[in-house]
């Protein structure tokens, strides 16, 4: 397990130096520059003033030098600060992290749980299975960001039980706030949970360890719980092994329909707003996080399965 | 099994016929997809607009047929360029070995690593004129959104062609076909090629309901294809806008994507499970 780590930890550092330096170019094919978005908003501005701030701000120099100069302060733990959000940069990510993680969290553990539910109805309720892959066929093809449409206009619209967004006043609840986007993320997530714990505990069931626990009069429960899930948890794990970077960058449709401010809507906003320094931080951050939630999964895959670290 | 192969078929057959006929269909109806019309701004569902009309009043049956035109060639043309250049790729990883197959599989890693949406949301952003292509085309959107959909699309692919690869190149009849003289290329034409014909037809058809689903994302979030251009995605994004003066108008484009993406996933089904 630790020789996985160590092999996977400088590949990570590679990755993020490399998608710094390509993110860096594609920013500077974006349109506009913050000097050009402060002329649109003071058309008194001077040639001259223009040239001035060209230079306080290095924009005259090529862009490899400025990668090089911003790396280089990144490394040395300088992050800058952000020009749309007028703070330094680390204290309009960390809120923005934690936001997202709360959210995936929460929408990954409901889409696993309901997920192995509807799995282990198919799998010991065989005229249920039918019902079970439409179910699973429908979830996995209703786009998420209608799907929080929907959910908007009906429980925050027609009903008016949730709020249809944001985020809650300093001191209030949050759990209303989390109730819908929980449920857009976790509904399509829930398919391929479905999908692959119906196999695997078909599979399992149809073993002789289990016709033995059946021989013995184990309820079918205890024979479900104790002795057919632990052994299908695994291909359940590679699953989020697979997705486990995937969901953090996925947040950003559902954060930008319900205007949650998490990474992903933060990255948008960024990328829109012109904020280079901002966009391309949070780019890292969450390939970072994207990176090091795959290594966790796989390291807990390791640690359950342990003929994989042969 | 045959059913769901022939009902993702149908349903594909159905969208594709929506997205021919939309310029008949717009004539029929006698509305224009493009003309603003102020005294029907959120009009319900009536014999005038049977889907009922946008936020411009523009009538949004008319839209939506267009709207799978937009669709069905993004997700086409993506699939098809993704599994061109992956199989390309895959077998030639594979045929070489070596330093080719470990530049290609790491930079496949590299990629599957990757945050995809936060990055193609950031290649969305570019400015098509600043690498001299004209601005605000339809044609130009289609070409930068498959361009950057094949981009991370082809990896998929490529896995699996390699593999597929691997394991015909190892068989008895590929070292009977070199021990009778067959050539390099002929030998990959007809010997290893038709072997992968079964897996890359599913991964292409998963390839489409993800280009699908790709392109009404980022035209939802306003970086896909540009208004007046009607697309699913940026017709759920106005949608999203009126969802108290016309809550119908969310409900068509979203759906006509979840027909799409279905139709593609049962044939890919279908085909994987003969």
């Amino acid at each position: 397990m630790l020789r996985l780590a160590a092999l996977r930890l400088p590949q990570i550092a590679l990755t993020l130096a490399l998608l710094s330096l390509a993110a860096w170019f594609a920013i500077g094919l974006m349109p506009g520059d913050p000097v050009s978005l402060a002329l649109f908003s003071d058309p008194r501005l001077t040639p001259e003033d223009i040239a001035r701030l060209r230079a306080l701000h290095s924009l005259d120099q090529p862009m490899l030098e400025r990668y090089l100069a911003w790396a280089g302060g990144v490394l040395r733990g300088e992050f800058g600060y952000s020009r749309l959000f007028a703070q330094p940069v680390p204290a309009v990510l960390w809120p923005a992290l934690r936001s997202t993680l709360v959210l995936v969290g929460a929408a990954v553990a409901l889409a696993a749980a309901a997920g192995v539910a509807l799995g282990g109805l198919a799998a010991l309720r065989p005229r249920a299975a039918p019902l079970v892959d439409a179910a699973t066929l429908l979830a996995q093809a209703v786009p998420s960001f209608w799907l929080g449409i929907l959910l908007i206009i009906l429980f925050a619209v027609r009903l008016g039980w949730l709020p249809a967004g944001g985020a809650p006043e300093p001191g209030g609840s949050v759990l209303p706030f989390l109730v819908l986007p929980v449920a857009t993320i976790a509904f399509g997530q829930m398919a391929a949970y479905a999908r692959h714990a119906a196999a695997a505990l078909t599979a399992e069931l149809a073993r002789p360890h289990i016709t033995s626990a059946r021989a013995r009069g184990g309820s079918e429960a205890r024979v479900l719980w104790r002795h057919a899930l632990p052994n299908a948890a695994v291909p359940l794990l590679t699953l989020l092994a697979l997705d486990a970077g995937g969901l953090v960058s996925g947040a950003l449709v559902t954060e930008t329909v319900f205007a949650r401010p998490g990474m992903g809507k933060l990255l948008y906003d960024a990328v829109m707003g012109n904020d280079y320094n901002l966009a391309l931080l949070a780019l890292l951050l969450v390939a970072l996080v994207t990176m090091l939630a795959t290594l966790a999964a796989d390291l807990a895959q390791r640690w359950l399965d342990p003929r994989l670290d042969a | 099994m045959m059913t769901r192969l022939r009902l993702g078929l149908l349903l594909l057959a159905l969208l594709a016929l929506a997205a021919l006929i939309a310029p008949l269909a717009a004539g029929w109806i006698g509305k224009d997809p493009f003309a603003p019309d102020l005294f029907a701004r959120y009009a319900p569902p009536s014999p005038d607009h049977p889907l009922g009309a946008d936020e411009l009043g523009r009538d949004l049956l008319t839209r939506l047929l267009y709207g799978a035109r937009i669709s069905l060639g993004v997700g086409l043309a993506t699939a098809l360029a993704a599994s061109v250049l992956g199989t390309a790729l895959g077998v030639l990883a594979a045929w070489r070995g070596g330093w080719v197959d470990t530049v290609l599989m790491r930079l496949a890693d590299g990629l599957l690593a990757l945050p995809a949406l936060p990055i193609l949301v950031l290649l969305a952003a570019m400015d098509p004129a600043r690498l001299g292509l004209p601005r605000g085309e339809a044609v130009t959107d289609m070409l930068r959104i498959v361009t950057i959909l094949v981009l991370f699309g082809w990896v998929g692919v490529a896995r699996l062609t390699r593999a597929g690869a691997l394991t015909i190149l190892a068989s008895d009849y590929v070292r009977a076909a070199r021990a009778l003289g067959v050539t390099e290329a002929r030998l990959l034409w007809r010997h290893v090629l038709p072997g992968l014909v079964a897996p890359v037809a599913v991964a292409s058809a998963l390839a489409v309901a993800g280009a699908i689903l790709a392109e009404s994302v980022l035209s939802f979030l306003g970086l896909g294809i540009q208004p007046p251009t009607p697309s699913w995605g940026n017709m759920l994004a106005n949608a999203q806008e009126a969802v108290f003066a016309a809550p119908l108008a969310a409900l068509w484009p979203g759906l006509a994507i979840l027909l799409a993406i279905a139709g593609c996933s049962l044939v890919a089904d279908g085909l994987s499970r003969p």
